[in-house]
């Protein structure tokens, strides 16, 4: 079936499977990797995106669920002329990526959450992450990050 | 050796909390791991594992599959066997009498755990891989299955037909059988522990994946993989298939975590390769998350039993310690050893002059286990630290107390164990001091015991580790002695390019660790350049042919100082060269930020910049020298290396419900000194995670006929942000006089810590209503029971 879709910003159109789940649209089709897949119990939010500027984990829809939508990955958070993104600037400075195969789903479900929490506390960061697993950093440093970039004001794209 | 409780003063970039240069590519989404990579052509594989703990293979037809859409091939393990040169390896017999099953990548006659691989299909595509292996008939008679650790050791129930005995082996360290018995009949006060180390499922957020692609000439394979351990798999792909070494190139791309886990040579690794060599096409592997919980190895598994014997203030004068270790239904690569690298530290930091060590290795019809982050050093924490807080109870003391009381004191290190190691250095009361000041020791106890006065329902406790881990793997004599058939040294090569910059080729293999970032400050320093001008190159045995990889925190303190050999080689021949441009002897020249100048007339100096275009145009050298700087080395560490520290835990116990909530941390480490703290901060963060996960939440849980109950993350509960505080860190800095960098390793550390911190402080919650013991992982029920148990009427129940 025919979908079309704006992914970062780009208006993409494809036939593809009825039964294609949008992270594997995005991976395969797109050639987008940066968006990750965890698991196969939609438990870890690797694969988190934006649709409409809400965090979805990718591997829950279908890739004909977005046609019309917008869609934000990875890949369209920095700037096109590869200034990253003040979240991404964030996990940066405080060190809140280790092998980084969490990172972009965790800094998706951030853009997301601080849209919706623009000045958080701890606890609201660490409930609002809850659906995103890390293996490597200890939540700490990402737990930083945010607030660092709840400081800034970095909103979603 | 000294130590300083603040981060040493940075001349030049080491020891600063540089940022890391991994980053920027990780976080645009440009990283690529294994399954990122577009290899146009290649086959996807699915494995057929068994749904039997243990069953004899009747047959396996393949017929249905290989008519499936799709489909390019499917074989049984018979079919396979073939392409077996030798078994899967085990490089790490630990005695000459231990015992190992046949083990081929697929089985051929009897499966021997939930997933082992009974037939391999492949397709076009993954979908119609996974639609054909569900299409192949395999007729099976269920055996009975060994499931249960002392179930097994019995030998009531056999995990392998072949084999007389679930027994692999025993392994005993007793350096004086007699000075033990004598300790223990005079002891005043003895305790006996027995706990168990549930089995833990590594869980690194990348699932693994295998990519062989064989080259159209030459007969070479390139094999992707998300390894931990590109050279060594390579040699072992060689021997297990059967292709010369020299035909392999193995690359790991971006790895997303490995934790052990992949420090192994898998069945899947091996059958894309034997499988690309079979049909000339690439051929890929991408393993699910449920499929790893049963295919990729799991961590753990052991009952221990620990005593000790004491004077009546708790000075303990004699460990012992019988353990049994599960190692699943077959050895993994270094599966039986994983004991031994715990065996000599269940004394932990105190000074025990008796020691005695056994451990049985024990088959049971579960998945294998091996290296999970620790590896044998948390389980010999877990007991020595659960077992002194056991003590201080028993005497009635403080347990920091009776820590200091035992503590190896400062000023004995070199220290010889009594376990036969020299530990290099150590301030072990430092430490402590440090955490208790950190986490407000004195005001938690008054606090404590202001709630239980209250007879509050949520009652804290605060739990003490203190530990200490040989990291650093290893000396090659060492190792040779422990029978594990390779060496511990690691290699480098930094070499400057024409325009000054730096290339170092390391023999380790990062997979998080911030390795680019680490050594590019050492290089930097060195040669007083810009870490950007510092290009590291990994993880690709045709770009680093030597090396040995990366685990057991041995990276820097091996690893590094290869490379900080490596370019002080380097700066020996930029001397010569430029002693000879500036016509004066090399010991006259100082070098100082990347510029050679003769002492005493600083304006005559020449930089190396210059000397490497110098070098590489090789038009005016002296008489001779080879053109180019680069230089290697090799280091073989002469002893391991021994971090310390101290952690503490405070949790709240709801006597209610048993819900505990750990609501802060502090931890104190010693890892010698540090190049780059902020990378030091984040694996000890992650380390105490992943061991909190241990005390709370992980466990691989096994049914009765070896079913895997928590094959996904809604099973089994990998902690998340929300039940978890943050941190807070100290750092003792205590070098180690063992290599030149006086470093020591963190990798494991925050694991090895964690783990009994947390126990110790749910037990100490509610030690005053009697609960000594509670089985990990730590949940509501068993708090709950424990309560109950202990203190009928107290709240909960059985
Ligand atoms: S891949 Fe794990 S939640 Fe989507
Ligand atoms: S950084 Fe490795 S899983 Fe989060």
């Amino acid at each position: 079936m025919q979908v079309t879709v704006t992914v970062n910003g780009k208006t993409e159109s494809h036939d593809v499977e009825a039964r294609m789940l949008l992270v594997y649209y995005l991976r395969e089709v797109l050639g987008l990797t940066g968006t990750n897949v965890g698991c196969d119990t939609t438990s870890c939010g690797a694969c988190t995106v934006l649709l409409n500027g809400e965090s979805v984990k990718s591997c829950t829809m279908l890739a004909a669920q977005a046609d019309g939508e917008e869609i934000t990955t990875i890949e369209g958070m920095a700037s096109p002329d590869g200034v990253l993104h003040p979240i991404q600037e964030a996990f940066r400075q405080h060190h809140g990526l280790q092998c980084g195969f969490c990172t972009p789903g965790m800094v998706m479900a951030v853009a997301s959450f601080l849209k919706e929490h623009p000045d958080p506390t701890e606890a609201e960061v660490r409930e609002g992450l809850e659906g995103n697993l890390c293996r490597c950093t200890g939540y700490h440093n990402i737990v930083q990050a945010t607030l660092a970039a709840a400081r800034q004001g970095a909103l979603a794209p | 050796m000294s130590t300083t409780l603040v981060d040493g003063p940075a001349a030049g970039v080491v020891g600063t909390r540089m940022l890391r240069r991994e980053d920027p590519a990780l976080l645009s989404g440009e990283a690529r791991y294994v399954h990122d990579l577009v290899v146009p052509g290649a086959l996807h594989m699915v494995v057929v594992r068994s749904p039997y703990a243990h069953a004899r293979v009747l047959s396996v037809d393949v017929s249905a599959a290989l008519a499936s859409p799709g489909v390019v091939a499917a074989f049984s393990g018979a079919e396979l066997a073939g392409e077996w040169f030798s078994p899967m390896p085990c490089a790490w017999p630990v005695t000459a009498d231990m015992q190992s099953p046949s083990h081929l990548p697929v089985a051929v006659d009897e499966v021997c755990y939930v997933g082992d691989a009974v037939a391999a299909v492949v397709a076009a595509s993954q979908a119609e891989a996974q639609d054909a292996a569900a299409a192949v008939a395999v007729a099976y008679e269920e055996l009975p299955a060994a499931v249960d650790l002392e179930d097994a050791a019995s030998d009531r129930v056999l995990a392998h037909s072949a084999l007389a005995s679930n027994r692999a082996y025993t392994w005993e360290l007793v350096p004086d059988a007699a000075a033990v018995e004598r300790a223990f009949a005079g002891a005043a006060v003895t305790v006996r522990e027995r706990y168990v180390q549930q089995r833990l499922i590594p869980a690194a957020m990348e699932p693994r994946g295998v990519c062989v692609v064989p080259q159209p000439f030459g007969g070479e394979y390139v094999v992707y993989s998300a390894t931990q351990i590109p050279h060594i798999l390579r040699t072992m792909l060689g021997i297990t298939a059967g292709v010369p070494e020299e035909r392999i190139r193995v690359v790991a791309p971006s790895v997303g975590g490995g934790f052990g886990s992949k420090l192994d040579v898998y069945a899947e690794e091996l059958l894309c390769l034997a499988l690309a060599r079979r049909l000339r096409k690439p051929v890929r592997w991408s393993e699910e998350r449920s499929e790893a919980a049963q295919a990729t190895i799991h961590g753990r598994g052991q009952v221990q039993e620990i005593e000790l014997a004491a004077d009546a203030e708790g000075r303990v004068a004699a460990v012992r310690v019988r353990l049994l270790a599960d190692m699943g239904a077959y050895l993994q690569l270094v599966t039986p050893g994983v004991p031994l690298l715990g065996a000599f530290l269940y004394h932990g930091v105190y000074d025990v002059p008796a020691y005695a060590f056994t451990c049985t290795g024990v088959f049971t019809n579960k998945t294998p286990t091996d290296a999970y982050r620790g590896a044998g050093r948390p389980e010999a924490t877990y007991a020595i630290e659960r077992a002194i807080d056991a003590l201080a109870r028993k005497i009635g003391a403080d347990p920091q107390e009776v820590r200091r009381r035992n503590f190896i004191r400062a000023d004995k290190f070199p220290y010889s164990s009594p376990a036969g190691l020299v530990f290099d250095s150590g301030n072990y009361e430092a430490a402590l001091d440090a955490a208790l000041e950190l986490i407000g020791y004195e005001e938690l106890r008054e606090a404590q015991a202001r709630r239980r006065g209250e007879g509050a329902t949520r009652l804290l406790g605060v739990g003490i580790s203190s530990y200490v881990e040989m990291c650093g793997l290893a000396p090659s004599r060492v190792l040779a002695s422990l029978n594990y058939v390779a060496g511990g040294w690691e290699a480098a090569t930094v070499r400057m390019l024409p325009t000054g910059k730096v290339q170092v080729v390391t023999g380790a293999s990062p997979h998080g660790q911030g390795h680019m970032t680490s050594w590019s400050m050492i290089v930097a320093d060195k040669l007083g350049v810009s870490p950007e001008d510092v290009e590291v190159l990994h993880s690709d045995t045709a770009v680093s042919p030597l090396g040995l990889d990366t685990y057991g925190s041995r990276s820097l303190s091996v690893g590094g100082t290869a490379i900080a050999l490596a370019a002080d080689r380097l700066i020996d021949k930029a001397r010569l060269l430029a002693a000879y441009r500036l016509e004066v002897a090399p010991e006259d020249l100082e070098l100082s930020a990347g510029q050679f100048s003769v002492q005493g007339s600083p304006s005559s100096a020449i930089g190396l910049g210059t000397l490497a275009f110098e070098a590489f145009t090789a038009h005016d050298l002296p008489e001779g020298m080879e053109p180019n700087l680069e230089a290697s080395a090799t280091y073989d560490p002469t002893n391991f290396t021994f971090p310390f520290g101290t952690h503490v835990a405070v949790v709240e116990v709801d006597t209610e419900t048993g819900k505990v909530d750990l609501v802060r941390y502090a931890a104190v480490d010693d890892c010698g000194n540090q190049i780059n703290p902020l990378i030091v901060d984040g694996q000890v963060h992650g380390g105490i995670v992943q061991g909190v996960g241990q005390a709370l939440f992980e466990e691989a849980v096994y049914d009765g006929e070896g079913n895997l109950l928590t094959t996904t993350f809604t099973d089994y509960l990998v902690p998340a942000a929300s039940e978890l505080p943050s941190f807070s860190l100290g750092r003792t800095v205590t070098p180690s006089p063992s290599n030149p960098m006086g470093v020591k390793g963190i990798g494991e550390a925050g694991t090895i810590a964690a783990t009994p911190a947390v126990v110790n402080a749910v037990v100490d919650a509610l030690s005053h209503l009697g609960v000594e013991e509670i089985a990990m992982p730590v949940t509501p029920e068993r708090v709950w029971r424990s309560i109950g148990a202990s203190a009928p009427g107290t709240g909960g129940g059985r």
